[in-house]
């Protein structure tokens, strides 16, 4: 497969003043030598001048100023978002979804491991080398820890949402 | 273009209470931001009211621009978010030469870019006419590098993509811009003849 770049890939290079001083001098020479090379290079450098020169920019309405400055008296410049974000929220939100990832990885984990032992099969259907026996998961994951850990996250989704409605109520205030 | 600090000692004076020197920031890029909206439709109306809703979100969040670029850049970043959100709620169609029947009589006519076929003002007429005829996308790229003046990390920046990507992407659109323009110059060639 060709990896060069092509004549016009580094003619607009060339022209853009993106090429490096070797690669510069080299298009130089071969613009002087190659009528190739110089033909492409005097058409793509008018498209340039014609980009550069003659591109005219489309005018909204005369009103359009005036239009917008009715329109944003209506409002207010928000506050930056770096005042009011609460990085104890970002952090609450992370350790909710990073219990929940965890607590389902503890159930499926445990799942799998107390299956086989439950059908009474073998360690045959387990892709890692652990000895099922030995493991006691259900010391682990009785019916008790589940609701440990639902509670934690039914408690932390309360808490965020309690955060979220106190902030919405305080800038209801503030606005009126 | 205006220089960015300029930009900055206005926005600076409108987060102090100088809400009417806005309008100067208005004026400044309305017509460069009119611009590439009129590209994503294919109404002025439209268009325009893109642009109001760009300079109003741009106000509100106007305590957002830390001035770590140039405030053009920031701006545009908020120009294309706003007319891909608008085209998905509108579901307009947008302009693109692929639809045009206006070049297909010559789009068989094997030509080159013969500049001393036409005048200098009808290749004027030519480039801003091929322009409107791009995908939205390819007129934007263009633009921000011709008349918006941004670099390519900046319009990288402003839509999301590598600067490599832009360079590429830059690389093709002004060969399809080429292509147009050298198709319409023997369209015209051809009406002349006719």
């Amino acid at each position: 497969m060709n990896t060069q770049p092509s004549i016009e890939t580094r003619l607009w290079d060339y022209i853009d003043g993106l090429s490096s001083p070797e690669e510069k001098s080299a298009i130089e020479q071969l613009i002087e030598s190659n009528i190739e090379w110089r033909r492409q290079y005097h058409e793509l450098l008018e498209v340039h001048q014609l980009m550069s020169n003659s591109l005219e920019l489309d005018e909204p309405s005369m009103r359009f100023t005036q239009n917008v400055m009715e329109d944003i008296a209506k409002y207010q410049i928000a506050p930056a978002a770096k005042n009011y974000i609460n990085k104890r929220v970002i952090w609450g939100i992370g350790a909710f979804f990073l219990i929940t990832i965890v607590g389902f990885l503890v159930f499926v984990f445990g799942q799998m491991l107390t299956a086989p032992a439950a059908t009474g099969g073998g360690t045959n259907a387990l892709p890692f080398n652990i000895d099922p026996n030995k493991l006691n998961v259900g010391n682990v994951l009785n019916s008790t820890s589940t609701n440990v850990f639902l509670v934690i996250n039914a408690i932390l989704g309360l808490v965020l949402l309690d955060m979220y409605l106190g902030r919405k109520k305080k800038q209801l205030r503030e606005q009126l | 273009m205006n220089t960015g600090t300029n930009d900055n000692e206005i926005i600076s004076r409108v987060l102090r209470g100088e809400h009417s020197l806005y309008a100067d920031l208005v004026k400044r890029y309305q017509n460069f931001v009119f611009t590439i909206t009129l590209r994503y439709t294919n109404s002025r109306e439209d268009a325009e009211e893109i642009a109001q809703d760009v300079f109003v979100k741009a106000y509100r969040s106007l305590a957002d621009f830390r001035g770590e670029s140039r405030f053009s850049t920031w701006l545009y970043t908020i120009v294309t978010t706003t007319c891909i959100t608008f085209l998905r709620k509108k579901k307009l169609e947008t302009h693109s030469l692929d639809n045009e029947k206006v070049f297909e009589v010559a789009d068989s006519v094997d030509s080159g870019f013969r500049a001393n076929q036409v005048e200098q003002k009808s290749k004027i007429q030519m480039v801003n006419k091929a322009i409107k005829l791009l995908s939205p996308d390819d007129a934007k790229l263009i633009s921000l590098f011709y008349q918006g003046e941004q670099s390519l990390d900046e319009i990288g920046q402003i839509m999301g993509l590598e600067p490599n990507t832009v360079k590429v992407r830059l690389h093709r659109a002004r060969q399809r811009l080429k292509d147009k323009m050298e198709t319409h110059f023997v369209q015209e060639v051809k009406d002349i003849m006719n």
